[in-house]
């Protein structure tokens, strides 16, 4: 029974621990944007302001859900859970600090070691993007529907040059498994080794998660809300958790991959780990402050006709080096 | 075009580190302009007397009407007022005030003057009908600063 008792601690821990950050990311998202743009923020909800995700979660949960007249109601309500779900499960397989003793148990700090942890990953995110086409095409509405469309095909695009810039790691890594990864960065992590790749990937990850400058799905100037537009109170709310879920958890597969997960001098695994998001998570709103939108036609052109072509080169160049290296 | 990302970039973080902008409002105040139109004000001699003398030239300047005033003959043995008549009834909708000013541009004996302030509510409409009970200066230390917002405006007073 004590293995069963630990897996239920662990997932009740992990997902909590996911969804309060996450939660918490759209306090710091605020707080970046006004630093940039010299402003305070909120802070006026408990010290420094953070207890405004709170405020804002119980405003959400008091909020009306509209529904349009000509919706599909039925996808239009699964929709927001068919996004989360999948951004949730997917950190499953993310390891966020070394092995610990506990009670006389040892206890992997990661949810559930799978052996092809990154196809995991990647298999969960392409179908997290279900839950926006759907919500989208069920709102019977254009400016969603747009936004659903560019959603698809952008997340098409660039989830493959998403999967090859990893690959470099995996071939010198020789395995799927997140935690082999990590076990794979004891004298160094990965990013001395891949740099194009972490580059690569880092932008890929941006394009994954909707985020400036590929936030094509949304682009508030011109589809108001993209595919959440019509989309109110606690679905939205939901929305928003999973994207912010989502970007959470491709941070942490970034730092896992290229910046040796939660390994890292004098402070304990798991805070280097959050850190390490952490920074991430910031660069991602940096970015957002400072940069504009791509164009449609951009976008698409720099998926397939630069990205790509460099991951391939990227998988290609790392595959001729560990064939040197081996003879 | 990765370099314009790189300068977009360092523009921010340039801005990150400014002073803000923002006035945290309930701590910090800002200082008003001299000119400012706030909330109306009902002035008096220094002898105590209320200096308006119920003549409605406010209210028929006021551009949308929020003035009623009801005049009364004033008792000569005891005088509300230096003229003839005093305003017996003198109401102002402050939700339908748009604070132009005409009022005090009006006004021949400077009885009326827009203030300095600005935070006034209450829970109703009705609430925001002022009399003379809420506008006549009730703070003797008052009446300074309303003169000299009234003398900064070079307002002409015939009195």
């Amino acid at each position: 029974m004590a293995w069963l008792a630990i897996i239920i601690i662990k997932v009740v821990v992990a997902f909590g621990a996911l969804l309060l950050i996450a939660a918490y990311m759209s306090w710091m998202e605020r707080r970046v944007f006004a630093l940039v743009q010299v402003r305070y923020g909120p802070n006026r909800v408990g010290p420094a302001g953070l207890l405004q995700p709170i405020a804002d979660g119980i405003k959400l949960m008091f909020k009306e859900t509209v529904v349009p007249s000509q919706a599909d109601k039925f996808v239009f309500f699964i929709a927001p859970a068919l996004t989360l779900i999948p951004a949730l499960a997917a950190f499953a397989v993310v390891p966020f600090g070394d092995a610990v003793t506990l009670f006389g148990h040892k206890i992997d700090l990661v949810v559930a070691d799978v052996n092809v942890g990154i196809l995991y990953i990647f298999a969960l995110s392409g179908i997290g993007i279900y839950g926006v086409v759907l919500g989208a095409w069920a709102s019977n509405s254009k400016y969603p529907l747009m936004g659903g469309l560019r959603a698809s095909a952008q997340l098409i695009s660039y989830e493959l040059s998403l999967g090859m810039s990893l690959l470099g790691v995996v071939m010198i890594s020789g395995s799927l498994s997140l935690k082999d990864i990590i076990a794979g960065q004891v004298d160094y992590p990965f990013i001395f080794l891949q740099p194009l790749g972490f580059i690569l990937f880092v932008v890929c990850m941006l394009a994954e998660t909707n985020r400036t400058p590929f936030d094509l799905p949304e682009a508030e100037s011109e589809l108001t809300g993209g595919f959440h537009t019509e989309y109110s109170s606690m679905n939205f709310a939901v929305y928003f958790l999973a994207e912010y879920c989502n970007m959470i958890t491709l941070s942490a597969v970034a730092a896992t991959f290229f910046l040796g997960g939660w390994r890292g001098p004098f402070l304990p695994p798991v805070l280097w780990f959050l850190i390490k998001i952490i920074a991430f998570m910031f660069f991602f709103m940096w970015l957002r402050a400072s940069s504009p939108r791509l164009r449609y036609d951009q976008l698409m052109a720099f998926g397939w006709k630069v990205l790509l072509p460099l991951a391939i080169l990227n998988v290609v160049v790392t595959a001729v080096f560990i064939y040197l290296m081996d003879s | 075009m990765l370099g314009e990302v790189f300068r977009g970039l360092w523009v921010t973080i340039k801005h990150s580190v400014r002073a803000r902008e923002t006035v945290q409002y309930p701590e910090v105040r800002e200082e008003l302009p001299p000119g400012y139109r706030g909330l109306h004000k009902l002035l008096l001699w220094e002898d105590g007397l209320e200096r308006c003398v119920g003549c409605k030239l406010c209210a028929a300047a006021c551009p949308v009407e929020c003035i009623f005033v009801e005049s009364g003959e004033n008792n000569p043995a005891r005088p509300v007022s230096k003229g003839e008549r005093y305003a017996r009834v003198y109401e102002i909708n402050e939700l339908r005030c748009i604070f132009c000013g005409y009022c005090e541009e009006a006004c021949p004996v400077g009885a009326i003057v827009l203030g300095g302030e600005y935070e006034f509510r209450a829970d109703s409409r009705q609430k925001f009908i002022y009399g003379k009970r809420d506008l006549l200066v009730k703070r003797p230390d008052e009446i300074p600063e309303l003169q000299r917002r009234y003398n900064e405006k070079k307002l002409l007073t015939y009195v």
